[in-house]
């Protein structure tokens, strides 16, 4: 394939959606389809045949349309309407009102903050086009940067303007996108490998799993830009296997670009070749630590080993390894696009961009967003999440999965960065942002992702291995009402040890809830620890001995 | 590992009852497919528990010698990884995400009421052998919580009584 | 079949480049592929080590080796953290020194190592640690796990209430013996050295009975049967001998 005939196919894709004059996005995520999307779509494309109204009316699967709670949801391109809760019994109303006054009793509120104050760089595509063609990707541009990239830029200048969009990875910490590029391009060796980190492991975090749901060929464009530029030829996806829908449009992706020839040899006529495998994660958290991962990749058990060196010298096979995530990796292709000059004009002085986050726990509206970086805590939370449902009071937001920290009232006002949230003891994270009213008592939650840590231990160094167990006894203890007098103290002293001696990010992170909640909710611990009594009145204390 | 230079077809010969199993060509497939070399392990493995439903201690012994890496290496990477069982499932599973959106909705009071309704912790089948009771660490449809899976299919905004009834309805008898 | 790397292979440091730098307050000159750890023990200084052993790969896994590094704000393992040129190392700062007491006192509690009733009392590695950091006292409580032992074997024993989980004998029999008879099953505080496909020692296709691991580890977990109470001494200076023989790459030798 050339440059022209990506535009030819863009173009002839076009002109044969602009041919319908209604066209019915019908979310296909998961989350739809787990409340019954798939037989939606199958009764509106069966009672539009029969009606015989297919030539000027298609409906389409689409990726994540935001609004998980709401769903099934399907959207009416053309008209700008959102229908949520759709059920088979509403097809023919639906129908009917196109073109008309469309069905109130199903509309959802389109200008409502939360679809009003996203902005989508990672997203634009996502409940727009069909995942599973490859042809609707590149009517959305698809596939312009890496021609762009290939054809007339050199891997220098891709690595400049990646550089100069301040993009930091979206994996958790943070690290310049552009510095770890240059580390690899600069790293010497002939064989280099590329993988995307799609192990989603936060309990609570789905952003990644939707961007290869919805939109799988950026991510493969992100990584096909990130091979020219470091000097990679192969490519691999790391997938966690738990989510299998995932796993089937990647996979499909890959067969599609690869068929068509913007993956493998003499990609657009250049000398560059790039090819992809999939990789099953295998249900291990740790696995989201780079030298893990690639262990993984290996075919061993997934077990950090000290850094330096690090992959980027010393990766995947002993070669030089480039590890991103997948939303950095999506953020890529209208980076190279637009200019890194652009990107840059999004976001806050030091975190650029938008940031994906996916918002659950105790909020009316639990879903997917993106929002330039610095948007407040306070809108996220009640302006696009809607705030919390049944009157209750917020208590904290929690951020960044299992090494992160919760975030209490007092600090609603902050902007969302990665510097601000590392100022409050938690961390961007992969993006996971779950909300907690009244009802959660905070010892409990660190507990529970104690509770966490301490079985995704891969149990190499010591300090991980025996501390997370010995923190998750106390904070039973605690929540079990049956503490001592010393052992908040100890819980302290041994959060310090993990933190300052751990091998891996895993341990020296995972005691980051309980000193967040130490920190801003110590009231919940002392509560439980001197009146015997738990004030949110979540923990029922026989339970939790148990 | 003294056999280490036969080759794989040779050694097909684990037990007699997996020499003709039809079970083994999706794992055979997969070892193909990488050349039978060692890093192929895992997904080796995701193939034995596809088409076996866990890890069978023959076949264990079978990918050891086919991938040349060593017994000890195989169990390691079998008990490491979550994905894995090395126990048979029962008819039918059910998967609770303790996710933490999921726990925050209340799926740890579904896994009390399961313990207490119908004797079943996580990660063990019931004595009649109908369900296994597994507990996923998240499943990513945060949106719905507390989500879960039956039989492969994932269902969201789940309480106890639900899931009681649904168990009860695979056990043979009501709630 | 290459399991994993048989030796910490660091390709970006040069051999033959000489640093000097300082351990505790004490120049000293290294060459650049040399560790802080070995370096410290040329120059008479310790280190408290339990993973690591002269003749096998290193892990970095124990955490007891940290040292302070001028100017790092984290703690870095000194066997696998190589010199820098005017480099300052603290080997044995009070923070440092109450981390390692901390880390060995969790070690303690995490099986049953009840030095009266062992094999390797008097003779073991994890006691001698102990008495070095001045340990008199453990300030967490113990979990005393259940745990077996397997004496299926017919001249050695593996006691796992006494395993530290420093894999010496996963490394030895993988890297030495080349048997790998030894593995690590489950993760996390539920870790476990296993022989084969997790079965009795004894019944192990695989082993071939040299007794490596028992020699090299730290503990009583591993031992020569017969032995009584503090009887179990091992010797490991075969180790570094062995690992280069089995390592040189010329067979000019006459056979």
């Amino acid at each position: 394939m050339n440059i022209e005939d990506l535009h030819q196919i863009a173009r002839i894709e076009k002109s044969k959606q602009e041919g319908f004059q209604h066209q019915i996005h019908v979310c296909v995520a998961a989350g739809c389809l787990s409340c019954g999307s798939g037989q939606l779509k199958e009764a509106l494309e069966k009672e539009i045949a029969r009606r015989g109204l297919d030539t000027w009316c298609r409906v389409k699967g689409v990726g994540c349309l935001g609004l998980c709670t709401a769903g099934p949801l399907l959207s009416l391109e053309t008209a700008g309407i959102f229908y949520q809760g759709v059920k088979v019994s509403d097809v023919s109303d639906i129908l009917e009102a196109l073109g008309g006054a469309p069905v109130e009793r199903l509309i959802c509120p389109v200008n409502s903050a939360f679809f009003r104050r996203q902005v989508r760089i990672v997203l634009e595509n996502c409940g727009r086009i069909d995942p599973e063609r490859i042809e609707e990707y590149m009517a959305e541009s698809g596939y312009g940067g890496l021609a762009l990239a290939v054809s007339q830029m050199s891997p220098t200048e891709v690595i400049e303007e990646v550089s100069r969009s301040g993009l930091r990875g979206r994996g958790g910490a943070g690290f310049p996108t552009g510095l770890k590029w240059t580390s690899v391009a600069k790293a010497s060796g002939l064989t280099k490998f590329v993988i995307c980190n799609a192990d989603e492991g936060d309990p609570g975090a789905f952003m990644d799993r939707s961007v290869l749901e919805s939109d799988p060929h950026r991510v493969i464009e992100g990584m096909a830009i990130a091979g020219y530029a470091t000097g990679a030829s192969q490519g691999y996806i790391y997938v966690r296997a738990e989510y299998p829908l995932a796993v089937k449009r990647v996979r499909l992706a890959l067969f599609q670009a690869e068929r068509m020839g913007v993956l493998g040899n003499n990609i657009f006529n250049t000398s560059f070749s790039f090819n992809i495998k999939v990789r099953l994660g295998a249900g291990a958290f740790v696995c989201g630590e780079e030298t893990a991962l690639i262990a993984s990749i290996e075919g061993r058990m997934g077990r950090p080993r000290p850094r330096p060196p690090f992959p980027a010298e010393f990766g995947l096979w002993e070669h030089p390894t480039l590890i991103n995530n997948v939303e950095t990796f999506a953020n890529v292709p209208p980076l190279i696009r637009k200019g890194g000059r652009w990107f840059a004009g999004l976001g806050t002085e030091k975190s650029k961009g938008t940031k994906v986050f996916a918002l659950a726990g105790k909020i009316m509206n639990t879903g997917l967003i993106e929002v330039p970086m610095g948007t407040s805590l306070r809108d996220i939370v009640f302006d696009i999440g809607g705030g919390i449902p049944r009157g209750k009071e917020f208590k904290a937001v929690q951020t960044g999965g299992p090494s992160g920290g919760c975030i209490p009232g007092q600090f609603l006002d902050m902007p969302v960065d990665y510097d601000s949230l590392a100022k409050v003891g938690s961390i961007m994270g992969s993006g996971g942002m779950i909300v907690m009213d009244e009802s959660s008592c905070m010892v409990d939650v660190a507990r529970f992702f104690m509770e966490f840590c301490m079985s995704e231990s891969c149990g190499k160094c010591a300090p991980c291995r025996v501390g997370t167990r010995q923190i998750y006894d106390i904070l039973c203890r605690i929540t079990g009402n049956l503490s001592g007098p010393d052992d908040l103290a100890m819980l302290e002293d041994l959060c310090d040890l993990m933190k300052s001696t751990s091998l891996c990010g895993l341990g020296q992170s995972a005691p980051n809830p309980v000193l967040t909640t130490l920190r801003y909710f110590r009231d919940d611990y002392l509560s439980h620890i001197h009146d015997k009594r738990c004030l949110a009145g979540a923990c029922k204390a026989a339970r939790e001995v148990a | 590992m003294k056999d280490q230079g036969a080759p794989p077809e040779a050694s097909v010969q684990v037990s007699s009852k997996s020499v003709e199993d039809r079970r083994l060509r999706l794992v055979n497939r997969t070892m193909q497919l990488y050349r039978n070399e060692a890093h192929a392990l895992i997904e080796t493995l995701h193939a034995v528990q596809e088409s076996f439903g866990y890890l069978e201690e023959d076949v264990l012994k079978y990918v050891a010698r086919t991938l040349r890496v060593p017994l000890s290496r195989v169990y390691a990477v079998a008990t490491f990884y979550h994905s894995f069982s090395l126990k048979p499932p029962g008819e039918h599973t059910c998967v609770i995400c303790m996710g933490t959106a999921c726990y925050i909705g209340g799926s740890g009071a579904i896994l009390d009421a399961l313990r207490e309704g119908e004797g079943i912790v996580s990660g063990e089948t019931t004595s009649d052998g109908k369900v296994s009771l597994l507990v996923a660490r998240c499943l990513g449809s945060c949106g719905l919580a507390p989500a879960g899976v039956f039989d492969g299919e994932v269902t969201g905004k789940l309480d106890s009584e639900h899931v009681l009834e649904r168990i009860g309805r695979w056990r043979g008898h009501e709630h | 079949m290459k399991i994993h790397p048989r030796k910490n292979v660091r390709s970006d440091l040069n051999p033959s480049r000489l640093l000097t730098f300082r351990i505790d307050e004490r120049v000293v000159s290294a060459h650049e592929d040399e560790s802080i750890l070995s370096v410290a023990r040329q120059n008479g200084i310790s280190i408290p080590t339990l993973c690591h052993l002269d003749g096998l790969s290193e892990r970095g896994a124990c955490r007891l080796c940290i040292v302070e590094v001028k100017g790092v704000a984290r703690l870095l393992p000194s066997c696998v953290t190589f010199p820098r040129q005017d480099m300052e190392i603290i080997t044995a700062s009070e923070r440092v020194v109450s981390y390692r007491k901390k880390i060995l006192e969790l070690l303690f509690t995490e099986r049953n190592h009840v030095c009266a009733v062992c094999v390797s009392n008097g003779h073991c590695e994890l006691q001698n640690l102990a008495v070095e950091l001045g340990i008199s006292h453990v300030r967490y409580p113990y979990l005393y796990p259940r745990l077996a032992v397997d004496a299926s074997h017919s001249r050695f024993s593996v006691d796992h209430n006494r395993c530290v989980l420093c894999l010496r004998c996963v490394r030895v029999c993988d890297e030495i013996e080349g048997a790998h008879t030894w593995d690590i099953m489950g993760r996390g505080i539920t870790s476990r050295v296993i022989t084969d496909l997790n079965q009795p020692w004894g019944s192990s296709e695989t082993c071939t009975g040299c007794g490596k691991c028992v020699q090299v580890c730290p503990t009583g977990a591993l031992s020569e049967k017969g032995k009584s109470v503090a009887e179990m001494i091992k010797r490991r200076q075969f180790l570094p001998y062995l690992q280069m023989m089995r390592g040189r790459q010329d067979e000019s030798w006459p056979k």
